[in-house]
């Protein structure tokens, strides 16, 4: 049933193809339809998944039998959260995205093409396949933000896409390697990952192929120092752009990281794990840091991103189960709050304002003008620093109890990164929306801002309701991660190995 | 015997009712409805010679002649896809308005393919040498055809003075193999070759042949002619340099490298080199994949974007040469026949952007997404598929290509240093098919540029061939298992 997760997304992309030109609105409640449905059948699959702790197969057919590559989809507990948190980033992103008037039904064939990618990354376990999907995410990608994103578009787009191409190349280096040993060692040829998480590489090709892959997933999930496509990224996308990079994009970065780099090569890990726990450090420092200057909002956001995933990076790093249920954990919560942060600068601010400077902004007095928008950054703001009741604060906090067991000098660090990103927040909360600069000359009640509407009420709402309830809940989702860690599959990541 | 080369006759007996229709009954006619005539009656005689070639399909092994003539499924099935490409190119040349000879252009265009088709059955040298000539003096003639053009004449000169060295090459070599082991087939060069060890002349042998053939498939640093060529011929030729010429070019020179120098391959393997074929190979592809790419970033035409890739694209196609096993061999035809599928769209869009916009600069692509929307999805499969994104056919090639080059040397990965330079020269191509893309989708044509109207057999020849690459990238067992 999950398999039509991809199928709907991918029905909607042809839907879309075929409509007039002029059918803008149509085209708007398509794509509307389209993710909720897609987002109602990533809901009931993953309720109805009996055992979230097992691989369930959903469909495997042999694909290109001469290398051992078949279509093969399948879930366990980790693909169903991301699933229902791509679910959820779909549907917001359309929400937010209701004001596009230029070439509107391009632009949601696109975005439902980039949707369907990144739900087949999520559901593949044969290699090949996730990789086909992985890169199939790329073009959508580039196209979007190139053509109705902001600040530097045109650079920004380009710098995304190739350093995702180069990152997903750098995997392909690593797959064809460990595809012709593993078939020198098992005799015959397979690209499926549960046969391929069976095979003991030697560790002197551990030791060399594992940064390559890591690396190469970990470009997309903001990986310092790699990470500089993220805020350029972020800041150049369209509204729904950003916020399906940070939502989802950012995350098959992550996934790819855990679920081929570390299952398949569990001795490299062993070997770089310090290496991965300073980079994700310096990521979460330098992140929070940066953002606490920047002048342009969405800067701060962006730079914020790569904060968060540093989080995502350490817990990954600790290959201890808290560890990683937390890092999985804050992928789906950073996935909701960044996806909300960039809604409030991308559409309920910059797209009526038309600035994005702390130094306009501090004379508009927005709290005012705006107040929803203004409760909804405060929300989604407090979310973000990792205040208890929100999604935030389990994931960080198992993150930080899962390093501080490993690496207790550098999780000190890190929650210095907590602290300045408490600092950022309210830096930005208080310039864009509760200054108390003197009104500029020309008052903005000479143009009334046009009022909140009702799609980014509803969209507001609902990741704000996602985030409270896995905080107020976490067991929701960890009764799928946690069994998962403990199957078969991650046996030898977390159990010292089998070499 | 004639029923053996029934294909190749059907083909001539074409070539002359092709010649005999335009000038005896077209005559007074306009160009346009002149090449409609002439491309139904080429596009029956290839449908004909298709079927002969299928009525034995499968059949017997048939070795004539001492290797003049080799018939085998294999050569069956590539001059079928030879046959296919040849239509794809009379389709794309019919809306063309770069000649009133007709006749004379689809005679030479099926001629090239004659000698093409007796290029993939040959395992003589003599025999080689002839069909390589035939297929190489239509291709010239096919360049310089813009008679309106002096780029086109120079192309052409320039393509056959290249042309003609590499020959003289290909010949010394071949005469060195002769004088070494008394013999022009390839199978008993081979043997008489066997325990003589790499003696100085052999060694002389194994490069001038390379140089020949490397100039027919372009790689560096024979690649001279490709950009002047391709960007000075009219389109469909230079597609079919590019696509037809190129399946048969590296089959035939897998064949005499792998079949004539067996025993000769040497090894290119990291910190193991062993002199032979395999390493200067390895050398020229290494060369072909850096600067390909590399130029090509910087190029303002399409054209010569295109050609630049194609260099490119030979030196991932040589890495299917040199790793030589039977898994390889699969990855490289696939490679090429997909190669050149996705390379005549290309070519094909390219000519319908050059009659429409009067050039073929990157900037005569902006907005091609709103002034022909369903030509721009054509370029984006084709692109695509050229830089490598998946599911495309472009895709499954290299991976099974650089996957063969892996496993060849299972045991110590040794041909790794070279897909790893592929692998990253790859990932600087998507830059420039980005750039063409990004004019197409992203930028805005300039005001009030009508909407382009492309002939209906251009298209529907562009939708076969984009949706030909998106299913053999999908479901690439279709082709593999003939090869």
């Amino acid at each position: 049933m999950l398999a039509w997760t991809i199928y709907i997304s991918f029905i909607g992309v042809l839907v879309l193809m075929l409509l007039p030109r002029e059918a803008a609105r149509a085209a708007r409640i398509i794509a509307l339809l389209t993710a909720v449905a897609g987002c109602m059948v990533a809901f009931t699959g993953s309720v109805q998944q009996p055992n979230p702790g097992e691989v369930m197969t959903i469909v495997k057919v042999p694909w290109i039998p001469s290398i051992g590559a078949s279509y093969y989809l399948a879930a366990d507990g980790i693909s169903l959260v991301l699933v229902v948190l791509t679910g959820l980033a779909a549907v917001a992103g359309i929400l937010f995205s209701w004001n596009i008037e230029k070439r509107t039904k391009e632009f949601f064939a696109f975005y439902l093409a980039l949707i369907g990618g990144v739900y087949g990354v999520f559901l593949s376990f044969d290699v090949l396949l996730l990789f086909v999907f992985y890169e199939l995410t790329i073009i959508p990608k580039y196209f979007l933000i190139a053509r109705w994103g902001s600040t530097r578009k045109e650079y920004g787009a380009m710098k995304l896409a190739l350093y995702s191409f180069v990152g997903s190349h750098l995997v392909l280096i690593g797959l064809i390697a460990a595809w012709v040993v593993a078939r020198a060692q098992t005799g015959h040829a397979t690209l499926d990952l549960m046969e391929l998480s069976k095979v003991s590489f030697p560790l002197g090709f551990q030791h060399w192929v594992f940064p390559l892959v890591f690396v190469g997933f970990g470009i997309l999930a903001g990986l310092w120092p790699f990470h500089t496509w993220a805020p350029t990224g972020h800041v150049a996308a369209p509204t729904a752009g950003s916020m399906l990079l940070a939502g989802v994009v950012m995350k098959i970065g992550a996934y790819g990281c855990l679920r081929v780099a570390m299952v398949l090569l569990p001795e490299g890990v062993r070997m770089w794990q310090g290496e991965i726990a300073a980079l994700a450090v310096i990521g979460i420092v330098y992140g929070a840091g940066v953002a606490l200057v920047q002048r342009d909002f969405k800067f701060v956001i962006g730079y914020s991103s790569v904060s968060h995933m540093g989080f995502v990076l350490l817990g990954l790093a600790t290959l201890n189960t808290i560890g990683l249920s937390g890092a999985v954990l804050q992928m789906f919560s950073h996935g909701i709050i960044a996806g909300l942060l960039f809604a409030v600068v991308g559409r309920m601010v910059y797209d009526r304002t038309h600035t994005r400077d702390f130094n306009d902004l501090q004379t508009m007095q927005l709290g005012k003008l705006l107040p929803f928008a203004g409760v909804t950054f405060v929300l989604a703001g407090v979310a973000s620093m990792g205040m208890p009741g929100f999604s935030g604060f389990v994931a960080e906090l198992q993150v930080l109890m899962g390093a501080w067991r490993v690496f207790p000098k550098i999780t000190m660090l890190a929650g210095v990164g907590i602290v300045v990103g408490v600092a950022y927040i309210l830096r930005a909360m208080q310039k864009a929306f509760y200054s108390d600069a003197p009104v500029a000359g020309k008052s903005s009640h000479d143009h009334p801002l046009e009022p909140i509407s009702t799609p980014e009420r509803i969209g507001a709402m609902m990741l704000i309701a996602a985030s409270l309830v896995i905080g107020l809940f976490p067991g929701l989702l960890l009764n799928w991660i946690q069994p998962c860690l403990n199957s078969a599959l991650f046996e030898r990541l977390l159990k010292g190995g089998s070499l | 015997m004639l029923q053996l080369a029934a294909p190749e006759t059907a083909l001539a007996i074409t070539v002359l009712m092709v010649l005999a229709v335009d000038l005896i009954a077209l005559r007074g006619q306009t160009v346009e409805q002149r090449f409609r005539a002439g491309m139904r009656v080429s596009i029956i005689g290839c449908l004909v010679a298709a079927i002969f070639t299928f009525t034995r399909y499968e059949g017997p092994v048939i070795n004539l002649m001492n290797g003049l003539l080799v018939v085998d499924p294999q050569t069956d099935f590539l001059k079928v896809v030879l046959l296919i490409l040849t239509i794809f190119t009379v389709m794309i040349s019919a809306s063309g308005k770069f000649t009133e000879h007709v006749g004379e252009y689809l005679s030479l265009v099926l001629l090239g393919t004659i000698g093409l088709m007796f290029l993939v059955s040959a395992e003589d040298l003599l025999m080689i040498f002839i069909s390589l000539e035939l297929a190489s003096l239509s291709l010239y003639i096919l360049t310089a055809f813009n008679k309106r053009n002096a780029r086109s004449s120079e192309a052409a000169l320039k393509y056959f003075l290249f042309g003609g060295m590499s020959a003289a090459f290909l010949l010394f070599g071949f005469s060195l193999l002769y004088g070494l082991s008394g013999s022009t087939n390839l199978p008993e060069i081979a043997v008489a070759l066997k325990g003589r060890g790499l003696d100085p002349l052999l060694l002389v042998a194994i490069v001038t042949t390379v140089i020949g053939l490397g100039f027919k498939v372009a790689a560096v640093p024979f690649h001279l002619w490709a950009p002047d060529a391709y960007e000075g011929a009219p389109t469909p030729s230079a597609a079919f340099i590019a696509s037809g010429s190129k399946v048969a070019s590296f089959y035939i020179l897998a064949k005499i490298l792998t079949l004539g120098f067996a025993g000769a391959e040497g090894s290119a393997v990291w910190h193991g080199y062993v002199s032979g074929w395999t390493p200067v190979i390895a050398v020229v592809a290494a060369f072909s994949m850096m600067l390909g790419n590399l130029t090509a970033i910087v190029q303002s035409s399409v054209k010569r974007l295109l050609a630049y890739s194609a260099i490119a694209h030979a030196g991932y196609m040589l890495l299917g040469v040199l790793a030589n096993t039977p898994s390889s061999r699969t990855a490289l035809l696939f490679y090429v026949i997909t190669y050149a599928l996705t390379v005549l769209g290309a070519f094909g869009v390219v000519t319908v952007v050059e009659e429409a916009t009067g050039g073929d600069a990157i900037t005569n692509f902006a907005g091609l997404s709103s002034r022909a929307p369903g030509l721009s999805l054509c370029l984006l499969v084709f692109l695509l598929s050229l830089a490598g994104i998946p599911p495309l056919a472009g895709f499954i090639g290299k991976f099974f290509v650089f996957s063969a080059a892996v496993g060849a040397d299972a045991g110590h990965l040794g041909l790794l240093w070279l897909v790893i330079l592929a692998i990253l020269m790859s990932a600087v191509s998507f830059y420039y098919y980005l750039q063409v893309l990004k004019q197409a989708y992203v930028l805005d044509a300039a005001e009030n540029a009508p909407a382009i109207k492309v002939p209906l057999v251009t298209m529907f020849a562009l939708v076969l061939l984009a949706a030909l690459v998106i299913l053999l990238g999908c479901a690439p067992g279709l082709l593999t298992r003939h090869l």
